[in-house]
């Protein structure tokens, strides 16, 4: 298993000379799931892009750092809400996309694996036209595996999926992701509840730090702690303004 | 279905109202020549037609593959480098500004009066709508797409070959389908110009010796020639743009 380091983004960000947000530190902790909440339009997108190292329409001053030194945008593996499936391509060829984009050999025996851990190995051969929104998901998640990067970053990777979809998707990311350092931007406080080791409000002055429940992701739905978490964060961003 | 049962019945209300309107006025044969003696003509000279069909075909055909195929490469030339595009662009924007047809009796002067002035006519017309079509095409790849390829590493013409190209499949149809509307013109204005064989050259021949019916005869068998080609082009480009 390749070590898995923490991610720490510390700066300001302006648009056209406006500020987008303040100075603020966002700590991903090594191995465990940082959930980032906020209102539309604070700038959550932009920080998961700039960890990424993707343009973004801000300008940004600060650093981004890995924990062991290294370099960052070459280990993280990044899933968005639209799958970004490519309709040509079947299952199999979109979950080795990484691998054909880089001239590395296609590895099989992993890809056999991944599809397996998701589901889908009967729709290895199908193309994305034919899958529901969820297995669509579930490949962009296989896509993700595939990458085999110790940091995920997920921008509201399941916010266009079903209630129930949706969570079966949370608990089987959180399941193949276990020990890797992820950050999910996410509007739903029941998201982040489930499946926030950390979990973190941004507004325009910053972040606010919110005590997740107790136990380990993903936690289940009928939890009282999930439950109050789930209603105190919800309290906590009607508050913000926006 | 319906569409084809639409189509048969204008046309046979259109050579209805054609036929009509020569007896009724009784127009000399040489000004307007009515669809029955048209088809007779077209009849005894049909071995005629169809050998001067054949040169205007290969023209046509030749045309459209090695114009396609500049305008492909070219297409993918350019998306491949910002400095190519910034050079080679306004030429291209340029060259669509001048009228090629007046290019015709050059060609012919330096190609001379066989095949190859016609197939660089036709090849000189369709050229810039596949490049554009098809460059246009990858140069608009989802930005999505294009932020996923960088945050795996991909290699720049790796994500042209795995991303950009197929992406850009569906503009390249549509830059083919113009390109098959246009060649048969082409291929036409250098008969014109100059050549001793084709379609063109019989239309013309025909109109000089007042054979007004053959000339309708070549002109009709141009047009079958023309829908029959964008048909099959729009077969052959049917799966370029589909998904699943
Ligand atoms: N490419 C761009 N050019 C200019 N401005 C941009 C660009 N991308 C985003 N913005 C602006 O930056 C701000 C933050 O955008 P961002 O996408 O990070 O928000 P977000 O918190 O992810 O919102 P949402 O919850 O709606 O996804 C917005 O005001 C947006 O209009
Ligand atoms: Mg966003």
């Amino acid at each position: 298993m390749i070590p898995v380091p923490g991610i720490t983004l510390t700066g300001q960000a302006t648009i056209h000379g406006a500020a987008l947000f303040a100075p603020l530190s966002l700590s991903l902790d090594a191995g465990q799931w940082t959930c980032l909440l906020g209102g539309s339009g604070v700038g959550k997108s932009t920080l998961l892009r700039l960890i990424c190292g993707l343009p973004t329409g801000a300008e940004f001053t600060g650093d981004i750092r890995a924990s062991d030194g290294g370099d960052v945008s070459s280990r993280v593996a990044y899933m968005a809400q639209d799958d970004l499936l490519m309709p040509w391509a079947t299952v199999s060829q979109n979950i080795l996309l990484g691998a054909a984009l880089r001239g590395d050999p296609r590895d099989h025996g992993r890809l056999a694996q991944i599809l397996d851990r998701v589901g889908l190995t009967d729709h290895a051969a199908k193309k994305p036209s034919a899958l529901s929104g969820g297995q669509r998901q579930r490949v962009a998640l296989a896509r993700t595996l595939m990458e085999d990067k110790p940091v995920i970053l997920l921008d509201e990777p399941f916010s266009a999926l079903d209630a129930q979809t949706r969570a079966a998707m949370q608990d089987l990311s959180a399941e193949v992701l276990r020990g890797k350092t992820v950050l999910i931007v996410t509007h739903d406080p029941i998201e982040a509840a489930r499946l926030g080791d950390n979990i973190q409000i941004m507004s325009a002055e910053g972040l606010m730090d919110v005590t997740p429940p107790t136990g380990p992701i993903p936690r289940p739905v009928t939890s009282l702690d999930v439950l109050k978490t789930q209603a105190d964060l919800l309290t906590r961003l009607r508050k913000v303004p926006t | 279905m319906s569409r084809w049962i639409a189509a048969v019945l204008s046309t046979g209300v259109a050579l209805a109202l054609w036929q009509t309107i020569v007896t009724v006025a009784d127009l000399p044969r040489f000004i307007l020549p009515g669809p029955i003696l048209v088809a007779e003509t077209w009849w005894s000279h049909r071995w005629i037609i169809a050998e001067h069909t054949l040169v205007t075909a290969s023209e046509v055909v030749l045309g459209l593959l090695i114009g396609i195929s500049l305008g492909i490469v070219t297409a993918i030339q350019l998306a491949s480098s910002r400095a190519a595009r910034v050079v080679v662009q306004p030429i291209l924007v340029f060259t669509q500004a001048l009228p090629v047809f007046a290019l015709a009796p050059i060609l012919t002067l330096w190609l001379g009066f066989g095949l190859w002035s016609k197939i660089a006519m036709a090849v000189l017309i369709i050229y810039f709508p596949v490049t554009s079509a098809f460059l246009d095409g990858l140069m608009r790849t989802p930005q999505g797409y294009l932020d996923l390829a960088r945050t795996m590493q991909g290699h720049p013409m790796r994500i042209l070959w795995h991303i950009r190209i197929p992406a850009a499949l569906p503009s390249l149809a549509s830059g083919v389908r113009l390109a098959a509307v246009y060649a048969p013109i082409g291929a036409i204005i250098g008969e014109w110009v100059g050549a001793s064989r084709g379609l063109g050259y019989l239309m013309l021949l025909a109109n000089g010796r007042a054979k007004t019916d053959l000339m309708f005869a070549a002109m009709l068998t141009l047009g079958v020639f023309s829908i029959l080609l964008h048909l099959l082009v729009g077969y052959l480009t049917r799966n370029l743009g589909k998904t699943d």
